[in-house]
């Protein structure tokens, strides 16, 4: 499941349990209806930082073994899309949100895990354990399109995104942070949340319009946009 | 021409000929039917590796001289259009590729010989000798569509597209690196290929499924499979 707790103006969206934090159907919904809340209770000056508890595990991505549990191939392949399409949401809340997104990663972020953190404004993860994993191509699963989209908008560099995606690389953190994909590396799961909530401090510090905020985010990544259905809003400029 | 070899999980396709293995007719339709031969005998862990008999030249590109040997310019326009057209094929047939394709340049490549090696997932060359070099600016020749989508796509860097493409740069190994063209540069024709086979034995070792590798990979160049008339494939996930 996740909590979401409030902490001056920092929102706190924490993965729990002590397992690896599977985005099974109950998960999303609860990602959705937590996202929804930290929407609805912004005010200049807030941020969110999303993090997982324990410190091996940000999240493996998709509940597998819950798709692979189904009586047949057929019902397992509908399970699985289930949660890939019931996803989207959680990824077209994180690019309408309006205030700065940190993922923190306390450990391994596979699959739709690493999808998740990458749906944040800034990555910090950790240097000394953890890896970033598209697993997929090694499970031999073509990816939903919207990961694709996110993946080629988020990942700048050419080689980075054929490493990741064509190529299944495990990255660790001072690579990640040298191929681009996350912000910083650090050497623990305590250093790598306070580093994230003197950064959600800092960005918080500057007091932006979210509404503004969130189109600004939104025109970074047209073609993510594109793809999650994800309409441009219309802000006046207030001079 | 062109010849192809199966040593174990490696397929071997080599540009023969003690010249700079310009791209005539005869060429390239050797090329589009030795893909087409790869691709119809890929198993898992199958992976190609493209390279040059000699060591001075990968492929200098097109056969110009064949053009220019027309009787009138308009039918040397018409001899260059019909390379470029039939080309085509071949970049579709690397695109569509089910497994992993390295090139090993012993040489140099220039102008549709860089974009022959642009091609494939990974590209390694030397770093003693030869340059890789877009010659159409130096030649008053603009480039075709689907070039122009594929340096896009294949190449990050803004200022290493306008130098390739405007600036005509000869780029050696160590700086093609430097500027993320390619993947590494080696002190000889042989270790350079050493490197490929190494690489190729690596990549063969994941085993994946070649339809959702290649899958995979025409996710991570739409606006290329959209120039070329790609399509899409679906496939179903097997859990």
């Amino acid at each position: 499941m996740c909590t979401l707790e409030k902490r001056g103006n920092l929102f706190f969206l924490t993965l729990t349990g002590d397992d690896d934090h599977r985005l099974s159907p109950a998960v999303i919904d609860s990602l959705i209806s937590s996202l929804s809340q930290v929407a609805s209770q912004a005010t200049r000056g807030s941020a969110l930082i999303t993090t997982a508890q324990g410190n091996r595990f940000f999240s493996n991505g998709f509940d597998l073994a819950w798709a692979q549990s189904a009586g047949s191939k057929s019902v397992a392949a509908d399970r699985l899309n289930q949660m890939v399409v019931s996803f989207k949401p959680v990824v077209g809340a994180l690019l309408s949100l309006p205030m700065p997104t940190i993922a923190a990663l306390p450990g391994h972020a596979a699959a739709g895990g690493f999808l998740f953190a990458l749906c944040h404004d800034y990555i910090l993860m950790r240097s000394d354990r953890g890896v970033l994993y598209m697993s997929e191509v090694d499970l031999g699963l073509p990816f939903p399109d919207y990961f694709t989209v996110a993946m080629r908008s988020k990942i700048g560099s050419v080689s980075a995104r054929r490493d990741v995606m064509l190529r299944g690389m495990k990255i660790k953190g001072e690579e990640a942070v040298r191929m681009g994909i996350v912000d910083s590396a650090h050497d623990s799961a305590e250093s790598t949340v306070e580093a994230a909530v003197r950064l959600g401090e800092k960005l918080a510090s500057r007091k932006w319009d979210g509404e503004v905020y969130a189109e600004i985010r939104k025109g970074l990544y047209p073609e993510l946009c594109g793809v999650l259905g994800l309409a441009a809003k219309v802000i006046t400029p207030n001079l």
